[in-house]
């Protein structure tokens, strides 16, 4: 088996591998955004895994949860619900939007896990005091895991994950930019695959399985043979976990070179400082990566932002995959596209309700957009 | 709704402080649309953000939510909410969001819009939707926005909160001075606050009423004279409506009068108003002797005057704005309501689920079951966006109270 298929294999079945896990006797934490501290559940030496929630029926989720809720939301309670993440230890809540917000307190009065946590991250980066907030609510978090765990996590073990998480994030980053440099070089359908195994693959494995996968792709043995006068792509937005989305564009003419997304590169953006404090260096990456919308950092960061990552990239058009009923993302789809039309950047917008727009409707739609640009 | 039967006690004596608070509103609006000739500075404000030290340094507060509900109560939310969907705001976005947004550039509404802001200020102990609003006001007006953040407690109010919410009263303090190029006056800000918790006393007498039967007020009054304690509260002109308010109120209890005439039925109220079909959900009600004497939304004004200490408002104001209604776990939501339900007496409980307002609607389900369970009482949900018409079926709404106040009417 290649490297590539452990990571195919983990995406394509998130809830198989982490019943894996637990089975081999690590405890398993849910969480659903790239808000948790995944490198403090790591050192108690409990394995972290990202929830993707179900795009089948949710019978269990709609008696809690009402239509206008989005499918990530609901999607992840059916899946606590209906049995599928029996193996779960418990999960993590760290504050983000409204919804997640409801979701923790129905999680909390409906689930069976043993071990609940909210982590009220703050909503502002823009002020001082906030960081020392974190930092304490971070050690609470800590202070949580231990009680449950019942033992200590120490600064060393803190250091160990620390180094996993960062080299893990580098060689993210390091694939995403190989691939920016030379899209053809793998399809960016499984890329999306990959980043989203990282969030469910053993963490102390992932470091050296993501340098071994790039050695494979740098050998070319993944080439997609397209050419490369393909438009070139940013896809921005909270989640995408539709791989045939990738495949879609790049059929259509186009290719996905970087994304903005919580399942992509926000995800593996900033990185951890491994002198001085532990708990205070986790906290200073939330303040350093690119920010959630549903995070202010400043009025115009974001816009900001995908300008610059636009520019680096060559990017000629960006999409917006939106979920719908996702209010911070719609609340900043305004203004992005003002901002970025301004700066002869095109922008589309597709908004997913749970699957994808009927695949016509969708073809056109890329088509049209990626044939203008 | 024609025959008698429907109709029947619908026609109360009208509550005499109706006209007074319609006189204060609009000195206050005028007040507020001319700040420029009289050299004050208009801040915007969250509903639930902390006034009082804008108040105290004579800034006029102006509160988009409640020019949201003037908009709604007009039927004017649909057509702005159109607008902003226009502008690429999706539908899905709150109607008051989108009805002010799209206001703030047409100077459509009831009121020809806003006065244009120098400062604007967004606590998120309501939501989320706050802030991204809020974040569109600064951009389009290009005027300093100030983020108010109070962590959300689900189960408790932490340490850590309380120590980063206190350094952010001081950051507000700083920021207000700097924007006015005034110093705060504290004795003038001692003063506001026990004035703020003066009203706010007051509010909750007026609400406390409602417990007599039959109840001298309806949630569908209190809509209406709730605007000042959210954008009075902390002057006088505020103290001194409820007080003459809980006196009127006193007087009708002293003299047997009701809301509703024929009140057979107690009901409570979930969530923000349907703020353009207030009156025709109002006499649907009462048509079927049915009285909501209290709700979740007008008592979340007085809701925190259990945390606010006398005589040291600025300080304490941290933790009474932070454990604001909404801003709490959907549990200690439901016990607010099974409490609210027992001390009011009713005999169900109706809850908006409203597409607005995702943090109020998100565990509705759940509370509906809770109180299901510990008071046995019916409910029922009615959908809609509270200030977008366009959201709201007449024809299933009807019905499904038809069925609601049918279950109740069975039970009795």
């Amino acid at each position: 088996m290649n490297e590539l298929d452990h990571f195919l294999e983990a995406a394509d079945q998130p809830e198989r591998y982490g019943a894996g896990i637990k089975a081999g006797g690590t405890p398993v934490l849910g969480y659903l955004c790239s808000y948790a501290p995944e490198e403090i559940i790591h050192a108690a030496g409990v394995h972290p895994l990202r929830l993707f929630g179900t795009l089948e029926s949710t019978l269990h989720a709609d008696s809690h949860l009402q239509a206008y809720c989005c499918s990530l939301a609901r999607g992840v309670l059916e899946t606590a619900l209906d049995g599928t993440l029996e193996f779960l230890d418990g999960a993590v809540f760290p504050h983000t939007c409204d919804t997640i917000q409801r979701l923790s307190d129905i999680w909390r009065l409906n689930t069976p896990f043993d071990f609940f946590a909210d982590v009220v991250h703050p909503v502002r980066l823009d002020a001082g005091f906030a960081r020392e907030y974190l930092e304490d609510t971070l050690q609470r978090f800590k202070r949580e895991l231990e009680a449950w765990s019942g033992s200590k996590i120490d600064d060393a073990a803190l250091a160990r994950s620390i180094e996993t998480f960062n080299t893990a994030r580098k060689r993210l980053d390091d694939l995403y930019r190989m691939r920016s440099r030379d899209p053809g070089c793998i399809s960016g359908s499984r890329v999306s695959s990959i980043v989203k195994a990282s969030m469910i693959l053993n963490r102390d494995e992932l470091p050296g399985r993501l340098s071994r996968l790039l050695e494979e792709i740098e050998s070319g043995r993944y080439r997609t043979g397209a050419t490369d006068d393909r438009k070139r792509l940013l896809v921005a937005g909270s989640l995408c976990d539709h791989p045939d989305f990738y495949s879609m564009v790049e059929n259509l003419g186009g290719v996905v070179v970087w994304d903005d997304l919580c399942t992509g590169s926000r995800a593996f953006d900033g990185f951890i400082d491994p002198s001085g404090d532990p708990v205070k260096a986790i906290a200073r990456r939330y303040f350093e990566r690119r920010p959630c919308p549903s995070k202010h950092l400043s009025n115009t960061a974001r816009a900001e932002a995908l300008a610059s990552m636009a520019e680096e990239h060559g990017v000629q058009g960006i999409i917006f995959f939106l979920l719908k009923f996702c209010d911070p993302h719609a609340f900043d789809y305004p203004y992005l596209k003002e901002y970025l039309e301004a700066k002869n950047i095109p922008v589309t917008l597709i908004e997913v309700e749970d699957s994808l727009p009927p695949e016509g409707q969708l073809t056109t739609r890329l088509e049209t957009f990626i044939y203008t640009l | 709704m024609t025959d008698d039967k429907k109709t029947r006690g619908i026609q109360s004596p009208p509550i005499a402080m109706d006209a007074k608070m319609k006189e204060i509103m609009t000195g206050y609006y005028i007040e507020a649309k001319t700040a420029a000739d009289s050299g004050k500075q208009v801040a915007w404000i969250t509903s639930g953000g902390p006034v009082e030290p804008l108040i105290a340094m004579d800034i006029i507060p102006v509160y988009p939510e409640n020019h949201g509900a003037m908009i709604g109560a007009s039927k004017m939310g649909g057509a702005l909410c159109e607008q902003a969907e226009a502008m690429g705001y999706s539908g899905d976005l709150c109607s008051y969001a989108r009805s002010d947004i799209a206001s703030s550039v047409t100077n459509g509404g009831p009121i020809g819009g806003l006065p244009r802001p120098d400062m604007l200020v967004a606590c998120n102990n309501i939501c989320g939707t706050v802030m991204k609003w809020y974040e569109v006001l600064a951009r389009y007006f290009d005027v300093p926005l100030f983020i108010f953040d109070t962590p959300m407690c689900h189960t408790d109010y932490h340490e850590e909160s309380k120590r980063y919410v206190k350094q952010q009263v001081l950051e507000y303090v700083a920021f207000l001075e700097q924007v006015t190029g005034k110093k705060l006056d504290y004795d003038r800000m001692d003063h506001v606050g026990k004035l703020s918790l003066e009203g706010q006393r007051y509010w909750q007498a007026v609400l406390d009423t409602a417990a007599s039967r039959p109840s001298p007020l309806t949630a569908f009054d209190g809509f209406y004279h709730l605007a000042l304690i959210v954008t009075l509260r902390g002057t006088q002109v505020a103290v001194d409506y409820y007080r003459d308010l809980l006196a009127e109120m006193k007087d009708r209890v002293a003299k047997g009068i009701g809301a509703v005439p024929n009140e057979h039925y107690r009901l409570l109220w979930d969530n923000l108003p349907i703020w353009y079909r207030l009156k025709w959900l109002s006499n649907k009600f009462a048509a079927h002797d049915a009285a909501l004497v209290a709700d979740t939304y007008n008592t979340a004004w007085c809701r925190s005057l259990r945390y606010i200490e006398d005589g040291n408002f600025l300080d304490s104001m941290a933790e009474g704005y932070t454990r604001m209604y909404l801003n709490i776990g959907v549990d200690q939501m439901a016990d607010t309501i099974i409490e609210m339900a027992e001390k009011y007496s009713v005999d169900g409980l109706v809850m908006h689920s409203n597409r607005s307002c995702k943090p109020y609607s998100f565990g509705q389900y759940d509370i509906q079951r809770m109180v299901r369970e510990r008071l046995g009482i019916p409910c029922l949900l009615i959908e809609s966006h509270m200030v977008d018409e366009r959201s709201f079926s007449e024809a299933q709404t009807e019905t499904r109270i038809d069925a609601f106040m049918e279950l109740i009417r069975n039970r009795a």
